[in-house]
């Protein structure tokens, strides 16, 4: 554990947190607003690392789990006196449970079906979302009640906290015995079986804790917005985006799915006033990374100290 | 009472009988040598016993309860660790961690490391002799160390029984000797140990019992001396008694012709590991020239360098002029075309489209003509023009192999082991064709063999390969004056 903390990784780590925790000493309101938001898709992004860098299974739905626990979460808020802490947990777990009865069936599907499932699930959650639209909100949205609260600087915070606690614990688990067996399990099926591994058992508890952090990063997102809508927790596109975002940050480097999503939402946003524009250079530049640095970001540059 | 026990154990797939009605046993504190040419069903056998393929028949009883069908985890947890034929080591992990992970609970809760887990994997470690690499990753490693770190890994699960699938493959005389040792070592500590390898001799010295397979079928086992001198077996690995008066007679004014094929000092590596050296052979048009030597020699290797799929060192001259590395495919569009080991037919496509494909660059009249020539010189595919190439048998598929192969019109065809697995009468008939194509068709063939009599029977001359290099090339009844039975 001392090591951990002389580590020059974690006073990196730990630096970068204390100049975010500062930001809004001398950041406008508008900027801190932009980095709330992509707090939340950092956190988005490192549960997807985690299914995709360490289990080896590509989850093209992650707004499957965001999505559940969003709305399970906004019903709740909407329609019963359940206290709003209280919705967001359960909504939660609605990702968790929602997670495992589509995993346990998928993880059994060998090459690209596990992806192929994921993504009809998407669409199938978009479609009942539409389809009942008199309780959900349909295309419009849902409006929730209470929100985390009303200021800029507590919103930021819960992010910003949110998002450091969630990359402790995933970046705990993935380097944790357990972490190991399910990189093994990513990398070689049959190999990490003829280990003694259960193979399906690492990969469902993998996805459970991707859901969880989804989950609760969809319910706490549109307790910050006050709406929930298919277009930001839903829709395909802000699934591509998750991934886009993880990959570009670094494969297999849970930390890495952060970065990539910070820098994905405010270069959108810095590029907003170009227009249309912003959107092919992002996709343009993510290309280009893509293509020339597959290892994205963070496993360049931990690649280049390796050296 | 055997710790191992299989009975009666089959396996196919789709129409290739991969195993068949297999029985034997292993018991403590004793080797099993698994031997048998490339495709006689002994890695699946391997794979069957660890769960990898769920067995169609027979029965596998570990120290007396059956373990047929249970899933790869369930057989490893019992104690049954595997050395796979290629090195799956976690690449980001150190050595140290490598070996830990075999040593791990299979529990979701194991958060933190235990002391004692760390502790045995050093001493596996120091076992295998990669004390001194422990905080490296697997890339820094050398190639024996890989081999090293596998086995580690199967020491750490394998307390009952060991199933090692060519743990010998491309290692040196020395290394092999300390392999060899440590081996024994964990046998004479009670384990069960299974020894998968195509070579007969290396392993001799090593097992106690030797089993031969051959084409999914046990076909002899006893002590390794009198399985070595079984006709059978020598009739496997030689394809029968070699006979002066079978052999090709040469065509000798063609051969001052420009070679159609030149090779000049191929090097090929994989990784750290040599498979040829400095390897050199012409090809004459119109000759049949056999590349002979046992598995692993590197055969395939020089084929599949030839072909472009594998990077090499050195020369090589096609028609007269030094062949660029060029797009996917070019070498088979310029006529050099290759019917691989592994026969990689579309295994879900029907007999007719794999023709098809083979003929695609064909005119119409000209595909319709050599279609009727190859369905005539195998009349078996045009019964089976319908099916699917997965429910061939294994002679179907080879058969189907060549035709696609000679749909090309081949300049050149490269025919990587065409008796790979196949029955004796099955293989008289790829003769047959074989002779045909020779005779009457005139082909240009370039011939891969382990089984020596089928290669001395139709080509005009022969190289011999041993670990990569060539030892010896001639006519093909010089070759059985001179090298003939020590082949083996």
């Amino acid at each position: 554990m001392t090591g951990l903390l002389s580590s020059s990784r974690f006073r990196l780590a730990a630096g970068a947190a204390l100049a975010l925790a500062l930001l809004p000493l001398w950041m406008s309101g508008y900027v801190l607003g932009v980095l709330t938001v992509a707090y939340y898709f950092g956190v988005f992004a490192m549960s997807w690392d985690l299914l995709f860098g360490y289990a080896g299974e590509v989850n093209f739905g992650p707004t499957f789990l965001i999505g559940l626990g969003a709305y399970v979460s906004g019903m709740l808020n909407a329609y019963t006196p359940v206290p709003m802490w209280l919705c967001i947990f359960i909504g939660a777990f609605a990702a968790v449970i929602g997670g495992a009865l589509l995993a346990l069936p998928a993880l059994r599907l060998r090459g690209p079906y596990f992806g192929l499932v994921t993504l009809v699930a998407v669409l199938i959650l978009q479609q009942l979302i539409v389809i009942f639209a008199g309780v959900t909100g349909g295309e419009i949205g849902l409006a929730v009640p209470d929100v985390l609260s009303v200021h800029t600087d507590p919103n930021y915070y819960y992010a910003l906290g949110f998002m450091l606690i969630s990359a402790a614990v995933l970046l705990g688990f993935a380097r944790s015995p357990i972490g190991l067996i399910l990189e093994a399990t990513g990398q070689d099926r049959i190999a990490a079986e003829a280990l003694g591994f259960n193979v399906t058992k690492h990969k469902l508890l993998a996805f459970c804790l991707s859901a969880f952090f989804s989950g609760l990063a969809g319910a706490l997102m549109i307790f910050y917005l006050g709406t929930a809508s298919v277009g930001t927790v839903l829709d395909i596109a802000v699934a591509v985006q998750i991934i886009i975002a993880a990959v570009l940050g670094g494969r297999r480097t849970i930390v890495g799915g952060a970065l990539g999503a910070i820098f994905l939402i405010v270069a959108g946003e810095y590029l907003r006033p170009i227009g249309e524009l912003s959107n092919f250079a992002v996709a343009g530049l993510a290309l280009i990374v893509l293509m020339f640095v597959p290892d994205g970001f963070l496993g360049y540059f931990m690649r280049r100290r390796a050296r | 009472m055997s710790v191992l026990q299989v009975e009666g154990l089959g396996k196919s797939f789709g129409g290739l009988r991969a195993v068949d009605a297999l029985g034997f046993e292993v018991g403590r504190g004793e080797i099993l040598g698994l031997i048998g040419p490339n495709g006689s069903g002994k890695s699946t056998t391997m794979a069957l016993v660890m769960g990898v393929h769920r067995p169609d028949q027979g029965s596998i009883r570990l120290d007396g309860a059956e373990i047929a069908g249970l899933s790869t985890h369930r057989v490893a947890r019992r104690g049954v660790g595997i050395v796979f034929q290629h090195s799956r080591p976690l690449r980001r992990q150190t050595v140290l961690e490598n070996i830990e992970l075999a040593l791990m609970p299979d529990r979701i809760s194991s958060l933190l490391l235990r002391r004692s887990v760390a502790d045995r994997a050093r001493a596996i470690a120091e076992r295998v002799g990669l004390g001194s690499v422990l905080g490296r990753t697997p890339d820094a490693l050398t190639y024996a160390d890989l081999r090293r770190l596998e086995l580690a890994k199967a020491i750490a699960l394998g307390t009952h029984a060991l199933l090692l699938d060519e743990p010998f493959a491309g290692l040196t005389a020395s290394e092999l000797r300390e392999f060899s040792r440590l081996i024994a070592s964990l046998r004479d500590e009670g384990r069960a140990i299974v020894l998968v390898d195509h070579n007969v001799k290396g392993v001799r010295v090593l097992v106690d019992r030797m089993l031969v397979m051959h084409a999914g079928h046990k076909i002899a086992e006893g002590e390794p001396d009198a399985v070595i001198a079984d006709p059978q077996v020598r009739a496997v690995y030689l394809g029968g008694a070699l006979d002066v008066h079978h052999v090709p007679t040469a065509r000798p004014a063609q051969h001052e012709a420009e070679a159609l094929l030149e090779v000049r000092a191929m090097t090929v590596h994989y990784g750290k590991a040599r498979a040829l050296h400095e390897v050199s052979l012409k090809v004459q048009p119109g000759e049949f020239v056999a590349v002979v030597g046992l598995n692993g020699a590197g055969k395939t290797t020089l084929f599949n360098a030839l072909s472009g799929f594998v990077p090499y060192a050195g020369e090589v001259r096609w028609r007269g002029k030094p062949r660029l590395h060029g797009s996917e495919g070019a070498p088979a569009r310029e006529g050099l075309v290759h019917c691989p080991e592994s026969r990689e037919l579309f295994g879900d496509m029907t007999v007719a489209e794999n023709l098809q494909l083979g003929g695609h660059r064909l005119a119409p009249p000209e595909f319709e003509a050599q279609l009727a020539w190859l369905l005539d010189l195998f009349p078996i595919l045009k019964e089976r023009r319908r099916q699917t190439a997965r429910t061939l048998s294994g002679g179907e598929q080879q058969m189907l192999a060549i035709a696609r192969a000679l749909m090309m019109r081949p300049s050149l065809l490269i025919l990587d082991e065409p008796t790979l697995g196949l029955a004796p009468v099955i293989i008289e008939h790829i003769s047959a064709a074989m002779e045909t194509l020779r005779k009457d068709a005139g082909l240009t063939v370039l011939l891969g063999e382990q089984n020596v009599t089928f290669a001395v029977r139709h080509a005009e001359r022969i190289y011999l390969l041993e670990n990569g290099e060539t030892t010896w090339s001639g006519g093909a009844a010089a070759f059985i004056e001179e090298v003939g039975e020590r082949y083996l």
